[in-house]
C-alpha cells in the first residue's frame, strides 16, 4: 500500500527548514504481536517542543507506535519491534541503551489514571527517588512541589500531600500522573488517550496543561477525539490498519488533507 | 373497552410472543425453578450448619470436663521424722501422701482395700510434692495441708461420668442394724424397701427373697455415721423387711435410726458395668462431704507434657512441638514460596519449561500428604540422617506440603495487582525489580499473607506425614529446641484417641478443642488481613 504520497513527502521536506528540530524519529517501524503484524513500516518524526497527535480508528496501531517510543512494548512478551527509532539521533533499541534511562527521558501518561496507591507526595517523589535526582529531603520536596505546580495540581492538594493519591477525582488523578511523569524531568512525554476517562471539564483542564507543557517538553499524544487533536497539537499523524496514512501540520490535516481516508475519518464517515 | 385494554394481549392489541399464554407459562416455570433453587440452597446451608453445630457441640460437651481436675486436700506430714531435709531426693513422697490418706479411713484394714484406697490419689502425687517442696522449703518440718490430684477414675466419678448416682433420700421408716461392722442384718420398719429393690433389678428367689447382685443397682443405706450396702432383702414379721448388708463404713452404734434419720442412696449403674466400686464411691462421697475435695482449673492438662496416666497428661508438649514445627515450616515455605511465585509470575519467560514447572506445582498441591511423609523419611532421615521425631524434620516435610499452596496463592494475588500499576512504575523508569518490590509485592502482600496463613493452618492440622518421620513417639518432656524429640497436636490427639483409659476420652476432645482454637485464630487473622488491606482498583 502507498504509505505516503509523493506530494506529502515533498511538502514535509520543503517545510522542514523553519520547523523545530526533530526530537524522535521513527524509520520503517514495524511491530508484530506473535504472528499478527500490528504496524507496517511507519516513518514518523516527532519535533521538539511540539505536540504531535496520533489519530485513527481503534486498532489502527497508534498506541502501539507510541509504546515503541519508550519501549513499553518490551513488557509484552510476544511483541517484536523492527525498524529504527531514534531519540536525539540515538537508536533507542540499541542494546547499549539502558531502557531505564530511556524511560526516564521519555515519560508516559496512560489512558486510565493510574496513581500508585500511596500518598500524593510519594506518587510524585517516587521517580526522582529511584533515579537519585534529589540529594536531600528539601530538594525532593522542591521537585514534588514544582512538578505539582507544573501539572496545575498544587493548589488543590497542597494541604493533603500525605493523603492517598487514589482518593483524588479522575481529572486530578490524571494530572497527578502527569506531575509524576514531569518529576523525573523527561525530554519527551507520551500520552496515551489521557482524557478518555475524564469528563469534559477535567479534559479541558488537562488540554490546557498540555499546551503549557509544550514550552518545556516534547509531547506525543494519542487521541480518539478529533477536536482534541485539533485543539492541542501542532502536528497530526493519521493511522489506519497499522499504516501511517498521512502526517503533517494539524491545520492542514484538518482543513485540506491529502488522503481521502483522512478526510473521511475527520469528517466522521468512518472510525 | 377499558377492560380490553387492561390486560396484555387482549382485544385491540396485537398478541406478542412475550405476552401470550405460552409465554406466561414459561415465565411461571422460570420463577418456579428459581424458587426451587433458592430453597435447595437454603436447605443445603441449613444442613451444613446443623452438622457443624453437632460436631462442635459434641466436642465441646466432651471436652468441658477435662478443663477441671478434682484435688484432695490431705494433711501431709513433712516433719523431720518423715522427710530428711538433707536428702530430699531420697524420700518416698508417694508413701507419705498415701499414709495421710489411709489415716482418714482407719477402719480400712484389708490389704486389698488399702490398695484400692491408695489408688484414689494420682500416681504423680510424689512428683508434685517433691517439686513444690524444692520450690518452697518452708513446707518442711511440719504437717501441711496439701492438695493432691485425684486418680482419673476418682476424678471421672466426681464429674459424674462413671456412674449414675441418685440423690440421698430419707427413709421414712426406722432402720435397726444388728452389728456395727462386717456382714450385718438390717431391719426396716415397713416393706417399702422390697418394692424399691425390685424396681432396681433385684433377682427374686424362694420365699420372696430378693438378691441384689452386681448386675443390679447398688442400694446404699447411710445412718449412724456409717454406710451399709444391701445385698439381699426378704419380708420380715409384722410387715417389716429384713435386709442383709455389708458395712462399707463402720456404724458408730447399733441403735435404731428413727424414721427420716437414715438415708438411701441408689447408684443406678450396676457395679458390674462401671469401673468404680461401691466402696470407692462411698469413700469419695465421704471425702467430698467432709469438704476435702475441690474442683480446680486443670493446669496439669494445659501446662505439662504427655503421660500414660490420664490425670497427668497435658497438651503443652504437643503445643510447643506444633509451634516449633510451624516456625520451621514458615521459615522454609514462606520465603521459597513467595520467591518462586514472584519469579514465575513476574520474571520467568513463558516457555515450555515454565509451563511444565507450573503444571507440576499445581499437581503437587494435590499429592496426598502421606507421600510427603514418605519422602521426608527417605530423604531427610535416611539420606541426610537428620534426627528422628524432631520438629526440624517435621517442619521441613510440612514445608514441602505447604509450598505449592503458598506459591499458588501468591501467584494469584500477584496476578490480581492491576497491570496499570506495573506500567506506571515502568513508565517513569523503574526497573523490573524495583517495580516488583516497590509496587507489586506490597500490594499483593495481604493476599500472600492470607494464603500463607491458610497453608499454615492446613499444615498445623496435618497428621499423616509426621507419623512417617516418627513424630508419633511417646514423648513426656517438653521439647526445648528444633532437634529435640517432639510430637504435635494432631498426632497427640491421634494417640490419645487410641488409649483405652476412659480419662483420655475427655482429654482427646479438649485437645481437639485447643487445635480448633488455634485454627480459628489463624483463619480469623487471615480474614482480618483480607478485610483490612483489601484494595479495589
Amino acid at each position: 500500500m502507498n504509505i505516503m504520497t509523493e506530494a506529502s513527502v515533498e511538502q514535509k521536506l520543503s517545510t522542514g527548514t523553519n520547523e523545530p528540530s526533530i526530537k524522535m524519529k521513527g524509520e520503517k517501524v514495524s511491530v508484530h504481536y506473535g504472528e499478527k503484524r500490528a504496524l507496517f513500516d511507519v516513518d514518523l518524526d516527532v519535533r521538539e517542543n511540539q505536540v504531535t497527535a496520533l489519530i485513527g480508528p481503534s486498532g489502527c496501531g497508534k498506541s502501539t507506535f507510541l509504546r515503541c517510543l519508550n519501549r513499553m512494548n518490551d513488557t509484552i512478551d510476544i511483541a517484536r519491534v523492527s525498524g529504527k527509532i531514534t531519540l536525539d539521533n540515538e537508536d533507542v533499541y540499541d542494546p547499549k541503551i539502558d531502557v531505564v534511562e530511556l524511560r526516564a527521558r521519555v515519560g508516559m501518561v496512560f489512558q486510565k489514571p493510574n496513581p500508585f496507591p500511596k500518598s500524593i507526595y510519594e506518587n510524585v517523589a517516587y521517580g526522582p527517588r529511584i533515579h537519585g535526582l534529589a540529594r536531600s529531603k528539601a530538594e525532593l520536596d522542591g521537585i514534588v512541589e514544582s512538578s505539582l505546580k507544573k501539572a496545575g495540581l498544587f493548589n488543590e492538594v497542597k494541604d493533603r500531600l500525605l493523603e492517598s493519591g487514589t482518593g483524588l477525582s479522575g481529572g486530578q488523578q490524571q494530572r497527578l500522573c502527569i506531575a509524576r511523569a514531569i518529576a523525573v524531568s523527561p525530554e519527551v512525554i507520551l500520552m496515551d488517550e489521557p482524557c478518555s476517562a475524564l469528563d469534559p471539564i477535567a479534559t479541558a483542564r488537562v488540554e490546557e496543561l498540555i499546551d503549557e507543557l509544550r514550552q518545556n517538553y516534547t509531547i506525543v499524544i494519542v487521541t480518539h477525539s478529533m477536536q482534541q487533536a485539533a485543539r492541542v497539537s501542532q502536528r497530526t499523524a493519521m493511522f489506519h490498519l497499522g499504516y501511517l496514512v498521512e502526517e503533517g501540520a494539524t491545520d492542514k490535516m484538518f482543513t485540506n488533507p491529502d488522503d481521502k481516508r483522512t478526510q473521511d475519518y475527520i469528517t466522521g464517515r468512518f472510525g | 373497552m377499558t377492560d380490553a385494554i387492561s390486560s396484555f394481549g387482549a382485544v385491540g392489541r396485537p398478541v406478542s410472543i412475550h405476552t401470550d399464554d405460552a409465554a406466561k407459562a414459561r415465565l411461571k416455570g422460570r420463577y418456579r425453578a428459581e424458587t426451587w433453587f433458592k430453597w435447595l440452597g437454603a436447605a443445603a446451608v441449613a444442613l451444613a450448619g446443623l452438622f457443624l453445630l453437632l460436631l462442635l457441640s459434641t466436642i465441646v460437651t466432651q471436652a468441658i470436663p477435662a478443663l477441671r481436675q478434682n484435688y484432695l486436700t490431705l494433711p501431709i506430714d513433712l516433719s523431720a521424722a518423715k522427710v530428711d531435709p538433707a536428702k530430699l531426693d531420697a524420700v518416698n513422697y508417694d508413701a507419705i501422701a498415701q499414709e495421710a490418706l489411709t489415716a482418714k479411713f482407719p477402719d480400712v484394714t484389708s490389704r486389698q482395700d488399702k490398695r484400692l484406697l491408695r489408688g484414689l490419689i494420682s500416681t504423680g502425687t510424689g512428683v508434685f510434692l517433691r517439686k513444690d517442696i524444692a520450690a518452697d522449703p518452708g513446707m518442711l518440718g511440719k504437717t501441711v495441708d496439701y492438695a493432691v490430684p485425684l486418680d482419673d477414675f476418682a476424678d471421672l466419678y466426681l464429674k459424674g461420668l462413671l456412674a449414675d448416682v441418685g440423690s440421698d433420700e430419707a427413709i421414712s421408716t426406722s432402720v435397726t442394724p444388728s452389728q456395727t461392722s462386717g456382714d450385718i442384718d438390717l431391719t426396716f420398719g415397713d416393706a417399702a424397701m422390697l418394692a424399691l429393690a425390685r424396681g432396681h433389678g433385684a433377682t427374686e428367689g424362694e420365699n420372696g427373697m430378693l438378691t441384689l447382685t452386681s448386675g443390679a443397682s447398688s442400694l446404699l443405706v447411710a445412718f449412724n455415721s456409717g454406710t451399709v450396702k444391701l445385698t439381699a432383702l426378704s419380708p420380715g414379721a409384722n410387715g417389716t423387711a429384713v435386709a442383709k448388708g455389708t458395712v462399707i463404713e463402720a456404724l458408730d452404734s447399733t441403735a435404731p435410726a428413727a424414721s427420716g434419720q437414715a438415708f438411701l442412696r441408689v447408684i443406678d449403674t450396676p457395679e458390674a458395668s462401671r469401673k468404680i466400686s461401691d466402696k470407692v464411691i462411698v469413700w469419695l462421697d465421704t471425702l467430698k462431704s467432709a469438704g476435702l475435695i475441690e474442683s480446680r482449673f486443670n493446669s496439669i492438662f494445659f501446662f505439662t507434657g504427655a503421660s500414660r496416666e490420664p490425670e497427668l497428661a497435658g497438651v503443652w508438649g504437643a503445643v510447643v512441638g506444633s509451634f516449633l514445627t510451624m516456625i520451621v515450616t514458615l521459615a522454609i515455605a514462606f520465603p521459597i514460596g513467595v520467591s518462586a511465585a514472584i519469579y514465575l509470575e513476574e520474571f520467568a519467560p513463558k516457555n515450555r519449561l515454565t509451563t511444565i514447572i507450573e503444571v507440576n506445582i499445581n499437581n503437587l498441591a494435590a499429592v496426598p500428604s502421606i507421600v510427603f511423609g514418605l519422602l521426608g523419611l527417605a530423604v531427610f532421615l535416611n539420606f541426610f540422617g537428620l534426627p528422628r521425631s524432631a520438629p526440624v524434620v517435621g517442619g521441613m516435610v510440612l514445608a514441602l506440603m505447604t509450598l505449592p499452596i503458598i506459591i499458588i496463592a501468591s501467584r494469584a494475588s500477584l496476578r490480581a495487582v492491576p497491570p496499570s500499576i506495573r506500567e506506571a512504575a515502568l513508565g517513569i523508569g523503574a526497573s523490573k525489580v524495583q517495580t516488583v518490590f516497590h509496587h507489586v509485592l506490597p500490594l499483593a502482600m495481604p493476599g500472600i499473607m492470607t494464603g500463607t496463613i491458610l497453608g499454615m493452618a492446613h499444615a498445623l492440622g496435618e497428621t499423616a506425614p509426621l507419623l512417617m518421620i516418627g513424630m508419633v513417639a511417646f514423648i513426656v518432656d517438653i521439647p526445648g529446641g528444633f532437634t529435640d524429640p517432639a510430637t504435635i497436636l494432631p498426632v497427640q490427639i491421634f494417640m490419645w484417641a487410641d488409649f483405652p483409659e476412659a480419662g483420655f476420652q475427655q482429654k482427646t476432645s479438649a485437645a481437639i478443642l485447643i487445635l480448633l482454637v488455634f485454627l480459628v485464630i489463624m483463619n480469623a487473622i487471615a480474614v482480618i488481613l483480607r478485610r483490612r488491606f483489601e484494595r479495589r482498583w
